[in-house]
């Protein structure tokens, strides 16, 4: 197994780990946490797998563009997070709960 | 003509950079300037109107315009596009902001709070929007995609009821997974061909690994369903748009939820090739059409039972973008046909379900709720909102001479010529249980009110911003000649102008 | 620089449009009008009605004379919104714009007082131009759109008394009309993509196509059959008629006597002959299940008639009934037998709406809703129930009135085209419509005055009603206001008149004949 096989299978399994947390966790901080598990597992991918030219057997070579792409994932993903512990914590405060609605989609 | 007066000698890369610059500092100056925010935004809203639609001309004069933003060089700089797709959704986006901007205006007019976080966050949605119809790269597209999501989650909280938040804090949700599933997809397609651009993925994808580049699209189509709410993933939309200040409602589903369609529709054509000469895509297709069938009943069905006015627009918006996707097998043969009626639809659809929420907004201020059942009185005295409730009703229903007719007429013939009998019967359901759920509504016009309840009074801006868009969406049935050729330009043609454009990049 | 309209439209182009105009103008200047500007109402109304008429008058004199009057309108593909006027539609054209304007006088009677007046003489402007519409269509995607806009504007007449039996027949009304519309679409697209067009032609446009695919047009013709024949009431498709009748009298008396059976039933005469073209339908063999359906829509809405005792309903079942004479007269397949059916497009229309004034006259000055409350009240109303008479007896069949004429022509068709079944089912007809009006005559002239009406006259001497007081100002008293009562009298007149001058030009029969003999034996 070369090693960016290895961080690209390392990378799913976060994907997976998070989407799991994602579906069976109730408690919103939770589902938070597992979608910020999840980006790590995407940028793990990209950087991983990332090289300059396709079918050359120099991968390692560190390529700069998806680094760049990662960072800004980064600050997108701080982004989504802080927004979503906002709105949690007003939902909280205005009515006690932390869980989503189960009314809905019927 | 005045549009030269503003920019003279202005092209197309001077209106693509207006049309998202403009308002984007004006998002970040009216949030400086909270007190100014109300005119900022609608001098904002009529520049970037004006920069769109004279883009639009500009492509169906000259064809596809590109820029290289600040004239740095891709992979590292980015490339802008505007093409007849672009043009079109980006005009679509230019009358339904002004129409909304201008209902906003007296919408928030006396609730200083609301309207300080509304403009900044408004035009920030209309930036991104801009800015993801014209990106040309797929990284670039993620950006826009988060920017969208973002200003569109906070601006559904508006409301700041614990309703709002909950319907907020689960469209996050489902967006950022959205795009995280959008971006894992990005990352394959990066190792695969070592390029983001749209053209240049689109050259390599026949000859890139096979099972990680499957792996990659269904990831980033996957992600991107989510967000346009195709059955099953629409169950998020419902809450969201329903509980959102009108004009935020108008705004997420007359564009927001087109903005990833068209994203899926850039993906299909441009890297995928429409989807034809493979078994796989032929697959995809149909289930896909599948989908989007099963959105069109269930979405009509679940309409037709609401008891609020709001989420009855909301579940028919389900219903609606079930529609587009039809396109999808009904475009199998390589007849363009059924992608020019699905965005009919899209752009008819637009309009018109602007219009049916800015007249719910209308109809819940003056009679305090939405209750479809209570509505009688409110509707009485807003004859105009009514009128334009039923006007965009039927464009909805796919009456002759809307824009939803033609839409509907075009992917009805396509289905009819492949002899796909299924999928007209659908089509014209969805058609027959969109005029019940129209009428469900109207009908309260004519049985008269048992108690007057005049809670507040409607400004008649807000009339007319309706009343507008709904004749739009019915005049649009009139102009398919000037739209249908604009629709064409640039098509099959991105891959190879790409390419042309990296190289002098290099050299 | 758009290519939406043509820069010079030519007098030929810009007449039926024209047409079109002088009701849409005023209807929709008519909604934003106040209550209480009746005199402005009543004066676009009528200004508009007279415009009309004036127009068509003018295009009969230009059709006679070799013109023609087109105007077209890209809308789709290289379909284009046509109008066109010939000589089936100035048929249709001449017995709305004519029936528009006596229905729009006596409305103006009818409605005085009652609330939601502008939105009431707004969509019924709207309707009219939706039917005049409908006459000119030059192409079926033309009629699709005039078609599905007659369905949007006659909903608000149908409902506009707001009551719960009002929204329900609204809510029936829309069902029905509505997948009728779904169906119409269906058919009209899925013959575009084999036929490649759409535009009415003399003996149809289908020829090329019906070797190769006479399932597919099987299926099409019972799909636009299907469309049209809800609004033309066939059975199984009339149920939403009946119910409709909890329209205002002129709703009922226009609209449902009229505008919206007759856009059905001028449907079902245009798909079979500017569609598939008579002889090619019936080489398909789709004819003889339809003149099949006829018969049996005859037959059935007689029956139900005979025992309605609410008057308005009986006219509805006799409607059902009367409205298939035309489309039996298409589907025997033969010359006379056209004449017959498309001159009681007309015929029907006179008569049918004689008898819905007469009808709402009865309810709105004495109150009277059911057959058995009409003893005696010949004596009372005679001006009313002399009209009634009349337009009965032509329903009947009874020579001169006009509708022996189209009985007699159908009868002549049948045997014409050497089939006998349609004269059992017209004689039967007839001889059930005899047993539903002849009571109704019998009890309004020959019996003592009975019921409410009488005993409130007896109790307030003569002359009491509001509405005989508002009327009777100067003497001598007029049985009921007469805006009320001139209407019925001029239509009643008109099919005494139509039935014995026949035969002169200019007539429906004249019309009807040159109609029958461009479809039959055309170069």
């Amino acid at each position: 197994m070369t090693q960016p096989v290895f961080w690209a299978l390392v990378g799913m399994a976060l994907v997976v780990m998070g989407l799991y947390a994602l579906i069976v966790h109730a408690h919103l901080l939770r589902k938070v946490l597992a979608l910020n598990v999840m980006s790590s597992g995407v940028f793990l991918v990209f950087i991983g797998l990332a090289r300059r030219a396709p079918g050359e057997d120099a991968p390692l070579a560190a390529d700069p563009v998806p680094q760049a792409m990662v960072l800004t994932g980064i600050v997108v993903a701080v982004a989504a997070t802080g927004l979503a512990l906002a709105l949690i914590v007003r939902q909280r405060a205005l009515t006690g709960r932390t869980t989503l609605n189960d009314d809905v989609g019927r | 003509m005045p549009l030269e007066l503003l920019g003279p000698g202005w092209s197309g890369p001077h209106w693509m950079l207006a049309a998202v610059f403009v308002p984007l500092s004006a998002a970040l100056l009216s949030f400086l300037l909270p007190r100014l925010a109300s005119p900022l935004g609608l001098i904002a809203a009529t520049l970037t109107a004006v920069a769109a639609l004279a883009l639009t001309r500009e492509v169906m004069a000259e064809g596809t315009t590109r820029t290289l933003l600040g004239g740095w060089a891709t992979p590292l700089g980015i490339l802008w596009r505007a093409d007849g797709l672009s043009a079109a959704l980006m005009a679509m986006t230019a009358i339904v902001g002004v129409m909304v901007s201008l209902y906003a205006a007296a919408y928030f007019r006396h609730e200083a709070h609301e309207r300080a976080y509304f403009w900044p966050l408004w035009l920030m949605l209309w930036a991104a929007l801009n800015a993801l119809f014209l990106s040309a790269d797929l990284f670039n597209l993620y950006v826009t995609l988060e920017l969208l999501g973002f200003s569109a989650v906070s601006l559904t909280a508006l409301g700041g009821g614990a309703a709002a938040l909950n319907g907020a804090i689960r469209y996050l949700l489902v967006s950022v997974l959205g795009s995280l599933s959008y971006l894992l997809g990005v990352a394959l397609v990066y190792h695969g061909c070592g390029s983001v651009d749209i053209g240049l993925v689109a050259a390599c994808v026949p000859d890139a690994p096979r099972p990680a580049m499957q792996v990659a699209l269904a990831a980033m189509i996957a992600g991107l369903l989510l967000k346009t709410a195709l059955f099953p993933f629409h169950v998020w939309l419902p809450p969201a748009h329903g509980s959102a200040p009108a004009p935020v409602s108008a705004v997420l589903s007359a564009l927001v939820v087109k903005a990833s369609f068209y994203l899926v529709l850039r993906l299909w054509l441009d890297v995928l090739g429409g989807g034809d000469g493979d078994g796989g895509g032929r697959w995809v297709a149909e289930l896909l059409g599948a989908l989007g069938a099963a959105g069109v009943v269930w979405g009509s069905v679940l309409a037709l039972r609401q008891e609020r006015l709001k989420l009855l627009i909301a579940y028919s918006t389900v219903a609606q973008i079930g529609y587009l996707f039809l396109a999808f097998p009904l475009a199998l043969t390589g007849d363009a046909v059924a992608w020019t009626g699905a965005l009919y639809l899209a752009l008819a659809h637009g309009l018109a379900k602007a219009a049916m929420f800015l007249c719910a907004g209308n109809l819940l201020r003056f009679g305090g709720h939405d209750r479809i059942a209570e509505l009688d009185s409110a509707v009485h005295r807003l004859p105009l909102t009514l009128t334009a409730f039923a006007l965009a009703g039927v464009s909805i229903m796919g009456l002759p001479p809307s824009g939803g007719f033609i839409g509907k007429w075009l992917l009805l013939k396509a289905a009819f010529e492949q002899e796909r009998f299924l999928l007209a019967t659908v089509i014209l359901l969805g058609g027959a249980l969109a005029a019940a759920y129209v009428f469900k509504v109207v009908g309260h016009a004519f049985t008269p009110a048992e108690r007057e309840r005049r809670v507040r009074s409607v400004p008649p801006d807000m009339e007319w911003s309706a009343i507008f868009l709904a004749v739009a969406a019915i005049v649009l049935g009139l102009t398919l000649p000037l739209i249908s050729p604009l629709l064409q330009v640039g098509t099959a043609s991105a891959a190879s102008a790409a390419v042309t454009l990296m190289a002098e990049g290099y050299a | 620089m758009s290519p939406l309209f043509d820069p010079q439209l030519p007098a030929d182009a810009l007449l039926p449009l024209l047409v079109l105009a002088s009701s849409l103008l005023p209807g929709l200047v008519i909604f934003f009008l106040g209550e209480a500007r009746v005199r402005t109402r009543t004066a676009l109304n009528l200004g508009g009605a007279f415009l009309k008429l004036g127009f068509v008058a003018w295009m009969i004199w230009g059709v006679y004379h070799g013109q023609r009057y087109e105007l077209r309108l890209p809308l789709v593909d290289d379909l284009d919104l046509t109008l066109r006027v010939g000589a089936l539609s100035l048929l249709f054209l001449v017995l709305s714009a004519g029936l528009w304007l006596l229905t729009t006088v006596y409305a103006v009677g009818y409605l005085e007082q009652s609330p939601h007046r502008s939105r009431f003489f707004g969509f019924f402007s709207l309707c009219v131009t939706a039917t005049v519409g409908v006459a000119m269509a030059g192409n079926l995607l033309t009629f699709l759109l005039f078609f599905e806009m007659l369905t949007l504007t006659t909903y608000p007449l149908v409902v506009h008394r707001g009551t719960e039996a009002a929204r329900q027949a609204g809510i029936v009304y829309l069902t029905h009309t509505m997948l009728a519309g779904a169906l119409l679409l269906a058919g009209t697209v899925w013959l575009y993509t084999l036929a490649g067009t759409l535009t009415f032609a003399p003996r149809g446009f289908v020829s090329d196509i019906a070797g190769s695919h006479a399932g597919a047009l099987t299926a099409i013709f019972a799909l636009l059959i299907g469309g049209v024949g809800v609004k033309a009431a066939l059975v199984p498709l009339h149920g939403w008629l009946p119910r409709a009748m909890v329209a205002p009298a002129p709703v009922s008396a226009l609209l449902h006597a009229v505008a919206v059976v007759k856009a059905g039933a001028f449907g079902v005469v245009l798909i079979v002959y500017d569609v598939f073209g008579v002889e090619q339908a019936a080489a398909l063999g789709l004819t003889g299940p339809l003149a099949l359906v006829a018969a049996v829509t005859i037959i059935y809405g007689s029956l139900r008639a005979l025992f309605q005792d609410d008057l308005k309903r009986r006219l509805a079942f006799s409607t059902v009934s009367q409205v298939s004479y035309i489309v039996l007269g298409v589907a025997i397949v033969g010359p006379l037998a056209s004449v017959g059916g498309i001159v009681h497009l007309v015929h029907q229309g006179i008569m049918k709406i004689t008898l819905f004034f007469c009808a709402g006259n009865l309810a709105e000055t004495l109150g009277i809703h059911k057959v058995s409350e009409m003893n005696g009240v010949g004596r009372r109303m005679p001006g009313t129930m002399v009209a009634f008479t009349i337009a009965a007896l032509g329903m009947i069949g009874v020579p001169p009135i006009a509708g022996f004429i189209s009985k007699w022509y159908l009868g002549l068709g049948a045997l014409e085209a050497g089939v006998h079944w349609p004269l059992y089912v017209l004689t039967a007809s007839s001889l059930l419509n005899a047993a539903y009006f002849l009571p109704i005559l019998h009890r309004a002239w020959f019996r003592e005055p009975s019921g409410a009406w009488a005993e409130r006259s007896a109790e307030h001497a003569v002359g009491d009603e509001p509405r005989t007081a508002a009327a009777g100002a100067g003497s001598p008293q007029l049985e009921t206001g007469l805006l009320l009562l001139l209407p019925p009298l001029v239509t009643a007149a008109l099919s005494l008149l139509v039935g014995l001058f026949a035969s002169m030009p200019f007539s429906a029969l004249e019309w009807s004949l040159l109609i029958a003999e461009r479809e039959f034996h055309y170069p």
